[in-house]
């Protein structure tokens, strides 16, 4: 399976990459083989196979609603890259 | 041309729960300093695991049966991508395929007295983002503590056609939300935010027209002024010819006028997968049936018993079954007085008590205290046997509301007993009648009404203590007696 340039750019915008047009020709080339690989498995006769999306064969994995300790807001902000006083400072989102 | 509206609502209602959906951070976060209820998993730290909060999914299941939906057996959380500052991980766990609750219905009262369905499509959970405050020209600052409450969104089918019915259906489904014990229904704070997707199409035209998103109104009058707005604006933009674009728009209350708002994400691409993290849920049969019993009467019902079993008017039964607490104090006092005392005792409650609660600083749970059963049931008591008239029972009611001690003590203390010995009230109208000649003179000539300021004048004088059908009866006689 083939990418086109629109799809891997498309892909590298939702993961927020940028990439060179170097890069986005390689990253073309790499991720269409990866799919060609995955491709295999379309050959696999999966009629009686039923959907799941978990392979743990576990249910309700709940817990009590009860209050467990906070982290201190120090701790917290320790390896955000910018703080203002106690909140997280982050680029301004700039609307498209 | 005549234009018909499709209206569908969309409402995030905060769960009240102690800890936040997927891990016992504390969820109570309203009132608490910027990112001091937060924790690993609230912040979307690496290597962190969410665990469901079993609370949030049992008040969850309960909405839903409350509004006749069905809970699925199988339900299942996925990711929803979305790069933004407020969600930590870049995406949000929700329910997207496999929700909790589906094919449900609410019933509203119109105006005009009719009522109608709107259907209820879904209703899942989800966590809650955190929030952005304005920084500086560059940058935002991050406060996570919302980041992770439990959020239920309860999406309506588009059956609404005028703005009057989505507020009305917005109030109903505020209303069981808070008598359930899920929402705190605070829209001010944020708890229960309502967005609506709007659309016009030409009459008789089947196909709908092009939705627009509308955010923002943070009470159900501007949710009532957006739509209103909304629906303005969209016909004249389809009377000029022109194109309604898909977009979403917000409420701007000061100005009166509906904004668009650029999305957020140009192009919406949420890239939606069962969420590895977390186990599917299955719920039993057995154990829907046990939330089912958990399930209180809800204020409809109560209103019709109220009416059906009670006599109460519809306005005392509205007022009487709308709130939980309400409600459970009013059949809690019922309990002691019995049911042919239902309307005295709704008619105290929706009377005097509301009053004083409005004009006090006291909840009904702090007056419950000493406006007990006992006490209450008591004065009606009292009153039916006429040992007190209406004028005495509000005053001793205020004194039982105030100090909280039985209305026969404070009857006793302040001999406030009404007058039954006819020897007192026949000297007390003959001395009203020696004082008032002018007003004798007109009776006799046949003004019978000038009876009333004598018996005024009696009631003065045994300061309210007299039953005034009473003194006009012995007013007559002596009057009668008289040449």
């Amino acid at each position: 399976m083939s990418l086109t340039p629109e799809q891997v750019r498309q892909v590298a915008h939702l993961a927020r990459l940028k990439l060179a047009d170097d890069e986005m020709e390689r990253m073309r080339l790499q991720l269409s083989s990866i799919l060609d690989h995955i491709e295999l498995l379309q050959a696999v006769d999966v009629t009686d196979v039923p959907i799941t999306a978990q392979v743990t064969d576990l249910t309700n994995v709940t817990r009590v609603d009860a209050v467990t300790s906070s982290l201190p807001v120090d701790a917290a902000l320790a390896n955000a890259p910018d703080r203002q006083g106690d909140y997280f400072r982050v680029k301004a989102v700039f609307e498209e | 041309m005549k234009y018909t509206a499709t209206i569908g609502l969309e409402v995030h209602a905060q769960i009240l729960t102690k800890s936040k959906m997927f891990s016992g951070c504390n969820a109570a976060y309203a009132s608490a300093p910027a990112n001091s209820c937060i924790d690993e998993v609230s912040i979307g730290l690496p290597g962190t695991l969410p665990v469901v909060n079993q609370e949030a999914i049992r008040k969850a299941a309960l909405l839903g049966l409350a509004l006749n939906c069905e809970i699925p057996e199988y339900c299942e959380f996925s990711r929803k991508s979305y790069t933004y500052p407020d969600l930590p991980k870049a995406w949000q766990i929700t329910m997207y395929d496999k929700p909790i609750c589906i094919n449900g219905e609410l019933e509203i009262t119109l105006g005009n007295g009719e009522t109608k369905r709107v259907g209820i499509t879904r209703a899942h959970l989800e966590e809650d983002t955190g929030m952005l405050q304005h920084g500086d020209e560059t940058h935002s600052l991050v406060d996570y503590n919302r980041s992770g409450v439990p959020l239920l969104e309860i999406v309506s089918e588009p059956d609404m056609t005028t703005p009057e019915e989505a507020r009305l259906y917005a109030i109903k489904l505020r209303q069981i939300l808070v008598f359930l014990g899920v929402n705190s229904g605070n829209l001010e704070e944020g708890a229960l935010r309502v967005d609506a997707n709007v659309s016009i199409r030409p009459e008789g035209q089947k196909e709908l027209g092009t939705k627009v998103e509308i955010k923002n109104m943070n009470s159900f009058r501007n949710l009532e002024r957006a739509l209103v707005y909304e629906l303005e604006r969209q016909e004249k933009i389809a009377r000029e010819g022109g194109t309604i674009v898909q977009e979403t728009r917000g409420w701007d209350d000061a100005a009166g006028i509906t904004l668009s708002q650029r999305s957020k994400e140009h192009a919406h691409d949420y890239r939606y997968f069962p969420e590895p993290d977390l186990p599917p849920l299955e719920l039993s049969r057995e154990w829907v049936a046990e939330r089912r019993a958990e399930l209180p009467e809800l204020p409809d019902a109560k209103f019709a018993r109220y009416i059906s079993e009670f006599g109460l008017s519809k306005q005392d039964a509205a007022l009487l079954s709308g709130e939980r607490e309400t409600a459970d104090y009013f059949e809690t006092i019922v309990a002691t007085a019995g049911a042919s005392n239902a309307k005295p005792v709704a008619n105290w409650i929706t009377g005097e008590l509301f009053r004083l609660i409005k004009d006090g600083e006291e909840t009904l749970a702090e007056v419950a205290k000493r406006v007990t059963p006992a006490n209450l049931t008591s004065l009606i008591e009292v009153v039916a046997k006429g040992e007190i008239g209406s004028t005495v029972a509000k005053q001793v009611f205020e004194e039982m509301y105030r100090s909280g001690e039985a209305p026969t003590e404070i009857i006793n203390a302040k001999g406030l007993r009404q007058i039954s010995d006819s020897s007192v009230l026949s000297q007390a109208a003959r001395d009203a009648i020696a004082a008032n000649p002018k007003v004798v003179a007109d009776y006799k000539s046949g003004k019978l009404p000038a009876i009333k300021f004598l018996v005024g004048q009696v009631m003065r004088a045994t300061k309210g203590q007299a039953n005034p059908q009473v003194v006009e009866e012995a007013l007559k006689t002596e009057l009668d007696a008289l040449n």
